[in-house]
């Protein structure tokens, strides 16, 4: 095991993620500790001058037509190849899409321990300490391992750190020629008649709403309020509600004047779309749901009897 | 196409969650287990590819916590076999040990595609999918938001944030973990599912006996001590929507009225 503390870089060619700043913040500290270099992992065709001002010592940029868009059985391969020459300490990997379809299948090609949902990593001699966000955000886990890990991250866990002149390495990409993965196409969504992200008042429903009839509730209450109605993410998945008002990790980040959570529990992907807005209201029959920890305000009263209440005491505000 | 579903029971996080004496892991013993969430959009999404292909749909489950129920109740919604894989798992399993069970039941069946949950809510070594098709050495496509036939193969829409979709074609054996099926779960009623149980279609299996540590060490499991909590309003529906009002209304969030 080396001293080094590597960082995937996530990109869409060649712009790079905000997480991965994060990463890089947090294995500047690390390879401090260990006494190792912070290593930016660049798999890329054609995007290297992304390298560039990444807060690393180094960078390894692994070039091949395979890296052009993210194929998780290339990034998986290409990843394994650089554990298996370098062998770091450790290995910090963003928890989205990319960071999800790699770490685990990197744990098991690489043979590495994984810590999965970090929110926290510590070295304490040859161990790494990491804290963990497990049961829906309902407890965190203190996870040890003895020797080389995978830490896959939670967003927003780490200060970034940007800024640098990386010494850039080209390695040669082996093992991605005969993949069975091919890219065909990425869709980016067409902006839809409301947009969540530039609304000052949300009232957002989740699983606790019951059904598609019940969002009339919120609905009024919205338009009372002259805000619009955004949801999380089982409200979408559903089809209640259209995806364009989904916040969260797959959704929006959104950041309002006023979020009304109304039977929202609060798991980790949803906090981390909604967590920064200026005043959170909680609605939730459930005291030990997470979404209390973030909000400013809250009742366990039925989210039934508080929203017709709510909608009547401000209709007759606004009229009085 | 011959799709294999495995199915995770996972503890209710609705439910209070006890630990166990040395705060090392939920007491599973008392606690309530369900199927994973993920799994279920997993069997949807597997159950809407059978019917526009034609195959078959496989669920396997380990001997968890009413795995039986909800082996059953897969089998209530179409799926057409149902496995249980036997063994010691009274402890909980790790992701690892999960991915290598089924890698080595795998081995002696005949299937195209795996469909799984994205996730679980107790994956802290890591997602099975993704851990199963590199064990499998198979490719593998995470947070899939739907799963269509494709020249032989298929096409997996693939979800980023922001709400970008990625779609990638398989041309091979595949593990692809589901995020959410094109469509809810389907429901089925519980006469549907007892008649399920009285086929007595339950296949039953020894689960193998791997060697698969996670390498991690839990040394304890403990609330988040949150920074802040919110000020909890007191009294019934109507003084908490008084309260309300007042709040949002000294921040000049209501706008008119005195």
């Amino acid at each position: 095991m080396g001293n080094d503390i590597f960082v995937l870089v996530e990109h869409t060619q060649g712009a790079v993620d905000a997480g991965t700043h994060e990463l890089l913040g947090k294995a500047r500290e690390l390879a401090a500790q260990s006494g190792g270099r912070a290593v930016a992992c660049l798999l890329h065709s054609g995007a290297r001058a992304a390298a560039d001002g990444l807060a690393a010592d180094a960078v390894l940029a692994v070039e091949h037509p395979a890296l052009e868009h993210f194929l998780p059985e290339a990034y998986v391969k290409a990843m394994a190849a650089l554990l298996a020459e370098h062998e770091p300490r450790a290995t910090l990997i963003a928890n989205t899409t990319v960071g999800m379809d790699v770490a685990g299948g990197l744990s098991a090609r690489a043979g590495v321990p994984l810590v999965a949902y970090c929110t926290a990593i510590d070295l304490d001699g040859d161990e790494l300490v990491a804290t963990s966000q497990v049961f829906g955000g309902k407890l965190n886990a203190e996870v040890a391992v003895d020797g080389a890990a995978i830490c896959s991250v939670v967003a927003g866990s780490f200060a970034p750190a940007e800024g640098g002149s990386p010494d850039v390495q080209d390695v040669a990409a082996t093992g991605l020629d005969d993949l069975t993965t091919s890219f065909i196409a990425r869709i980016v969504p067409e902006v839809s008649d409301v947009d969540i992200t530039a609304e000052e008042i949300l009232v957002s429903v989740g699983r606790g709403i019951g059904g598609e009839d019940n969002i009339e509730l919120a609905q009024e209450l919205a338009d009372a309020l002259g805000g619009v109605v955004s949801a999380s993410r089982p409200v979408t998945d559903g089809g209640w509600l259209p995806k364009a008002r989904q916040v969260g990790k797959s959704g929006q980040k959104v950041k309002p004047k006023l979020y009304i959570a109304v039977g929202i529990s609060g798991a980790p992907e949803h906090l981390e779309g909604m967590a920064e807005a200026e005043l959170i209201i909680a609605i939730n029959t459930d005291e030990n749901a997470p979404i209390f920890d973030v909000a400013h305000y809250g009742t366990t009263e039925d989210l039934f009897d508080v929203l017709p209440a709510l909608t009547e005491q401000i209709e007759a505000a606004v009229s009085a | 196409m011959d799709i294999v579903v495995p199915m995770q029971q996972t503890v209710d996080l609705v439910e209070e969650l006890e630990l166990n004496d040395d705060g090392t892991d939920v007491e599973r013993e008392y606690l309530k287990f369900v199927a994973n969430e993920w799994d279920e959009q997993a069997l949807e999404e597997a159950l809407l590819l059978k019917e526009a292909t034609g195959g078959t749909v496989t669920v396997v489950g380990i001997d968890e916590t009413d795995v039986d129920g909800t082996l059953f109740s897969a089998l209530a919604k179409g799926a057409d076999r149902a496995v249980k894989l036997g063994g010691d798992f009274e402890s909980g399993v790790s992701s690892h040990r999960r991915a290598a069970i089924l890698a080595a039941w795998l081995g002696g069946e005949s299937y195209d595609l795996v469909l799984v949950g994205v996730q679980s809510p107790e994956d802290l070594d890591g997602q099975t999918g993704v851990i199963l098709a590199n064990l499998l050495d198979v490719a593998h496509v995470s947070v899939a938001i739907g799963v269509q036939p494709h020249e032989g193969g298929v096409k997996v829409s693939q979800e980023f944030g922001g709400g970008v979709v990625q779609e990638l074609a398989l041309s091979g054996r595949a593990v692809v973990g589901i995020q959410a099926a094109r469509q809810a779960p389907r429901y089925v009623s519980i006469s549907r599912v007892r008649a399920a149980m009285q086929s007595g279609a339950l296949e039953e299996a020894d689960a193998a006996d791997v060697d698969a540590s996670t390498g991690t060490t839990v040394r304890r499991l403990y609330a988040p001590e949150s920074t802040s909590h919110a000020e909890m309003l007191a009294g019934d529906a109507d003084d908490v929507a008084a309260r309300i009002l007042e709040i949002v209304r000294e921040r000049g969030l209501v706008k008119t009225g005195g």
